[in-house]
């Protein structure tokens, strides 16, 4: 067997773990549905404008908007939390004594948690198609893909980043959540950012994730000939490398006592 | 037969900060052997065996394993050793069979999967997941895992803690059962009789150092320490015979005697019993426990090292 076929199947594994677990699988899979309806409920059927001379209505909005969110809760928030669980009972230290490859077993985790966020991004835009009236993207489809794709590695590397922040699993779920949830109400993902002060447009425009949001809108929408918003995706890639290069040297394979 | 060596340990030491845990260890441990190492808590054992295991870096010294330095993370040697930890770590929704055969698929030359799950008798459980297993059954998962490779060189860090007394047994003879396969087996427990049933040889360590290293029955001359015989004397009765009463510390009707001639005195001892028509209540003959043993060196270690 090859390391690539081991790497594989933790993919497999990791995938079976997690439908073994129904109710967290349920969850994981309802709740942005659940944010996109209540969203779209509580903000009304108002209009937006998501770039010059181009309105949509708040509920389409919302569409690529908690499709970024939903990219972010499988693979930050999840990839961050399951890692610290599985520290702190000494799976990892058990993985780090068998000659499985560390990268093999990180495989597993972060594919699986792209797949997830592949999956919420579909189960997102078929909602808003039906329910939203939401036009899916055809000409924009590859640079929507390509943004979901290098938004979802990204987010997977700074949730791998964070675990060395997270002094233990009881505490994972205040960093996690702390280091996010703020983000997301700044960032043009939970409430659309119309006649903000400058100074929290700019503060937003420091982190990932308001980037991110705006180019899966971007794509969403077709804002651009190719839907492509080269920028944002270079700045949410330079914060996926800095997650990555930041986990080479912090990540921990033993509890943290 | 030419013994060959399986680890090998020259000059360790490691220190966090300023605590020095690991002082200068030698040991060497023969392959086919089951080597048990001993000490107290913060005494440096799971520091030497996690350098060992190769978890953590040393600060000086050699360290040999399977003739690779565990330091250097190397797979060659990865493949050859399982590893049981003191606490477990299973994913928990995966089945018993599931979770073998995934750490199967880490080896080149793995056990059959359903022998490693015999082998530990969790054959019972074979479809259950990790989650419905009781803490004995996860305990002999962590086993199966440790046994998936077919390692040459096992290392147990004190594999029966929370097991009641048959599980203990039947684990004690699973791993004697290993033993005669030809493992050798790297053992670290806090339970005495654990080491003496299980152990071929056995170290102790005591702040950072080894203090006494030799078979379990004749470890710091155990087997030449002195015998105790104890008994009842009955008030009003005949007083002891002079040669038997010195070396003897009467304490009320309680008496205790040490000697290094434990034939000769309990001979004295009976033969006088008999013509005085005495019963010698609660007659107890005790040779030095490998506990006793452990006790007296780890207290002086402990005391030496506290003034060092």
């Amino acid at each position: 067997m090859s390391d690539f076929q081991r790497a594989l199947l933790q993919v497999w594994y990791t995938n079976k773990a997690f439908r073994r677990n129904p109710a967290a699988a349920f969850f994981t899979l309802v709740f942005p549905i659940m944010f996109l309806v209540i969203f779209s409920v509580v903000f009304g059927n108002g209009k937006i404008e998501v770039a010059r001379g181009v309105t949509v209505s708040v509920a389409t909005f919302y569409v690529p908007a908690i499709a970024t969110f939903s990219v972010i809760t499988a693979c930050y928030t999840n990839i961050a939390m399951g890692l610290t669980f599985s520290r702190d009972a000494g799976v990892l230290k058990r993985t780090r004594g068998s000659p499985l490859p560390a990268w093999a077993f990180l495989f597993g985790r972060i594919v699986h948690a792209v797949l997830i966020a592949v999956l919420l991004v579909a189960i997102c835009a078929a909602f808003g198609a039906i329910f939203y009236h939401a036009t899916l993207p055809t000409v924009t489809l590859p640079a929507f893909l390509l943004t979901l794709i290098v938004g979802a590695a990204a987010f997977c590397a700074l949730g791998m980043a964070v675990t060395a922040a997270i002094p233990n699993a009881d505490a994972a779920p205040a960093v996690v959540n702390g280091s996010i949830l703020p983000l997301l109400f700044i960032s043009n993902v939970f409430i659309p950012l119309q006649g903000a002060p400058a100074w929290l447009d700019f503060v937003s425009k420091i982190f990932p994730i308001r980037h991110f949001a705006d180019a899966m809108v971007g794509s969403f929408f077709a804002l651009t000939g190719s839907g492509l918003q080269g920028n944002d995706l270079l700045f949410v890639a330079g914060w996926g490398l800095a997650g990555l290069v930041l986990s080479f040297r912090f990540f921990s394979w033993e509890p943290r006592i | 037969m030419v013994t060959s060596t399986a680890i090998e340990i020259r000059g360790l030491h490691k220190s966090y900060g300023a605590v020095e845990a690991v002082r200068g260890i030698d040991l060497t441990v023969s392959e086919g052997e089951v080597f048990g190492l001993l000490g107290p808590n913060g005494a440096g054992k799971t520091t030497t065996v996690e350098i060992v295991e190769g978890f953590r870096r040393r600060d000086a010294g050699t360290v040999s394993v399977l003739g690779f330095d565990p330091a250097t993370g190397n797979r060659k040697l990865k493949v050859q050793i399982g590893i049981v930890l003191q606490t477990t770590g299973i994913d928990a929704y995966l089945t018993v069979a599931e979770t073998v055969d995934m750490f199967r698929s880490y080896y080149p030359s793995p056990r059959p999967r359903d022998e490693v799950i015999e082998l530990v008798g969790l054959t019972e459980k074979h479809d259950s997941k990790v989650t419905k297993l009781s803490g004995g059954q996860r305990r002999r998962l962590d086993l199966a895992i440790a046994l998936a490779g077919d390692p040459r060189l096992l290392f147990l860090d004190e594999p029966t803690s929370g097991f009641d007394p048959g599980a203990r047994r039947s684990a004690w003879e699973m791993i004697k059962g290993l033993a005669t396969l030809g493992k050798t087996i790297f053992l670290t427990s806090h339970a005495m009789d654990e080491v003496e049933y299980l152990a071929d040889r056995v170290a102790i360590i005591a702040a950072g150092r080894i203090v006494a290293e030799g078979s379990p029955s004749t470890l710091a001359g155990r087997q030449k320490a002195a015998t105790i015989v104890k008994f009842q004397l009955p008030a009003g009765g005949p007083e002891l015979p002079e040669q038997l009463r010195k070396g003897a510390n009467v304490d009320g009707a309680s008496v205790e005697m040490a000697t290094s001639d434990p034939t000769r005195t309990l001979y004295d001892l009976t033969s006088w019993a008999v013509q005085a028509h005495l019963a010698l209540e609660g007659l107890e003959v005790a040779r030095p426990s490998l506990e006793d043993v452990y006790l007296e060196i780890t207290e002086d270690a402990a005391a030496t090292g506290a003034k060092q």
